[in-house]
């Protein structure tokens, strides 16, 4: 089971790739800032963040094509200080394939194994293996532009692959797909990792493609790492206000802490009549603080008649707008103070009697434990 | 746009035409002329094709002029391919807008000047004039235009390419071999086919540089016009306009492939 995999809650497991306090500068501009990380072996780990956070530096650090300003890389214990990319064991899928046009399938995906002066015989195995691994036997002697956006993408990962590498860097692997094909490729991609038991690392600005291949997420920005955790804590616990709102939907309603009861934090905001009741237990803080409370659409609920005295965080609105989006439908709400809140609603049923309206006046709850306070 | 021309439209560039190819095609109709007389037309025949080839001077003429041609030609593409490398692959570096200017400055400097310069340069370093410095003289005169053609394939070569060849094992001197070169190789052709037809037709350059046993075709064919015309001279230019056509051609379908394909393979 996959579940089970955590080599980085072991504080004996020695990571397979280790950053230490790298710094990236490209004259003034620092793209990565004092990065430390570990990867460990077997791992599918995701780089996520905003385009210019410094994700795709810090692939380009490991891969070998650029070379920190400070600190050291590690790769099994070796540090990479110096080594050019074509001596590291680790391979690159290239965001545009970057496929060779002037060779064929097959030529392309021997080429790192031509370089490695393998025998003719052994070459040939690895790539009729490589092309049974990705479904292209049939199209080994095509050439890159005879074949489709997909075919290339399968291709490029079987040339990455060819070469057995410690690590596999893919840099945003899916983002040359249509969405359907996105989709499918996402499971193979992590059936491809699972079954060669390799280090994947991906860079991605897609939370979603993130979400669903990876162990762990390093969500980045500005050249920083702002939160390394599986992506059910990245979802559940974010950090910041930054991570929260970048992963996924989000409500943010801004106040100030009142006092815990019960380990219960109050927190008085404009939004809400009465004082918000969270359950975070894990923060610390004080009387009076500014705090940003995030909850996720799918965690309001959204009804019409008023809740009874015993509910607690109820926030009143009107229906602003509404998007029917098949599997959800998400509604628009808008409180007295202008803000507007997102909450969406699982469509369990095909008929719904006298369903909830434009402009209706309607009451928005959600539960103590649906929300988390972030300190501003 | 399938709007159709207008009798304007065809008009102007009928007369367009006509402007610029009705003198050649003259000389060529007239190089199939039996009479001796250049202006009057006496039946069809290619006997001064069969003189011209038995005509000594000219053959030699012919004869430098192909080897000079190709020697240049193929320095000129070395030293064009480099230079458009640099140019395109070291970014920002100081003098980078001199330096293109000056790559450039051929293409625009009178010939004349550029012969003349050549020519007091020679005297200045002592070399003798002949074969060497017109060979030289033709390489410095078409380098640039070989840079132009390279240059601008270069400016859509994914990088990446690199990139992926070194991630896969090949080290530098590899990678330009396995994956540059290949790739660009159809517009470094179409710049050796541009700087072989500039060398082959190339007169005053030449006549400034040019010494004894140097001859080349356009010189020999300028000194013969002046003791008075004939129609060996009119055919030895059918030939002459045959090849620099055909070089022509040839290095814009190479070209505008080789541009092509970078475009098809980027998406």
């Amino acid at each position: 089971m996959r579940r089970t995999f955590a080599p980085w809650a072991d504080p004996q497991a020695k990571p397979l790739i280790r950053v230490d306090n790298v710094t990236k500068r490209f004259g003034d501009a620092v793209a990565v800032d004092h990065l430390t990380l570990d990867i460990f072996e077997g791992e599918f780990f995701c780089l996520l963040g905003p385009s210019g956070c410094g994700k795709t530096t810090l692939m380009r650090m490991l891969a070998g094509f650029e070379y920190p300003t400070e600190g050291v890389i590690t790769l099994a214990g070796q540090s990479l200080e110096g080594v050019p990319p074509y001596r590291r064991p680790v391979n690159m899928m290239f965001q545009s394939y970057a496929l060779f046009p002037h060779m064929s399938v097959e030529k392309n995906i021997a080429f790192g194994l031509k370089q490695d002066g393998l025998p003719k015989p052994e070459i040939a195995d690895r790539v009729g293996e490589m092309l049974r691994l990705v479904q292209l036997e049939k199209l080994a002697k095509r050439y890159p532009s005879q074949l489709s956006g997909g075919q290339r993408q399968r291709v490029a990962l079987a040339r990455a692959l060819a070469k057995r590498p410690k690590v596999l860097l893919l840099d945003e692997p899916l983002g040359a797909l249509d969405k359907k094909l996105r989709e499918e490729t996402q499971f193979e991609l992590m059936d491809i990792q699972h079954e060669l038991g390799m280090t994947f690392v991906v860079v991605t600005h897609d939370q979603e493609e993130a979400m669903t291949m990876a162990d762990r997420i390093a969500v980045m920005d500005h050249g920083r790492i702002v939160q390394v955790a599986d992506p059910g804590e990245i979802y559940e616990q974010p950090k910041t206000r930054f991570i929260a709102e970048f992963v996924g939907d989000v409500n943010i309603l801004e106040g100030h802490v009142m006092g815990q009861e019960n380990g219960l934090w109050r927190v008085k905001t404009a939004s809400a009549e009465t004082p918000l009741t969270i359950d975070d237990p894990d923060e610390v803080l004080h009387s009076g603080q500014a705090v940003a409370i995030a909850v996720r659409p799918e965690k309001m609920t959204i009804q019409r008649e008023k809740p009874g005295p015993e509910a607690v965080n109820v926030l009143t609105g009107e229906v602003w707008d509404i998007g029917y989006l098949g599997d959800w439908t998400v509604y628009r709400i808008k409180l007295a103070t202008g803000e507007i809140l997102r909450v969406s609603r699982a469509n369990v049923s095909r008929f719904v009697e006298s369903p909830i309206d434009w402009d209706e006046q309607v009451y928005v709850t959600f539960e103590p434990g649906a929300a988390v306070i972030l300190a501003e | 746009m399938t709007r159709r021309l207008s009798v304007f439209n065809v008009t102007s560039l009928v007369l367009g035409f006509a402007f610029l190819y009705l003198p050649i095609l003259l000389l060529v109709i007239y190089s199939f002329n039996a009479s001796r007389l250049v202006t009057v037309w006496g039946g069809f025949s290619t006997q001064w094709y069969g003189a011209l080839f038995r005509n000594q001077a000219l053959m030699e003429a012919a004869w430098v002029t192909l080897r000079i041609a190709l020697l240049s030609a193929s320095i000129a593409t070395v030293l064009g391919t480099l230079a458009a490398l640099a140019l395109t692959r070291y970014g920002r570096f100081t003098g980078r807008t001199l330096f293109t200017g000056m790559i450039y400055a051929p293409m625009v400097m009178p010939e004349v000047i550029t012969g003349l310069s050549l020519l007091l340069f020679f005297v200045a370093i002592d070399l003798d004039r002949g074969f060497w410095t017109v060979t030289l003289a033709h390489t410095t005169l078409t380098m640039c235009f070989v840079t132009v053609v390279v240059q601008s394939r270069l400016m859509t070569f994914d990088r990446s390419l690199e990139e992926a060849a070194m991630d896969l094992g090949a080290p530098p001197l590899r990678t330009f071999f396995a994956v540059t070169l290949p790739l660009i190789a159809p517009s470094i052709v179409a710049g050796f086919l541009l700087a072989f037809t500039l060398s082959l037709d190339d007169l005053v350059i030449a006549s400034f540089n040019t010494g004894p046993g140097a001859t080349t075709l356009p010189i020999r064919i300028y000194s013969q016009v002046r003791l008075g015309l004939s129609p060996e001279i009119n055919a030895a230019s059918t030939i002459l306009i045959g090849l620099v056509t055909l070089g022509v051609i040839s290095a814009t379908l190479l070209s505008k492939r080789s541009v092509l394909r970078s475009q098809r393979n980027a998406h």
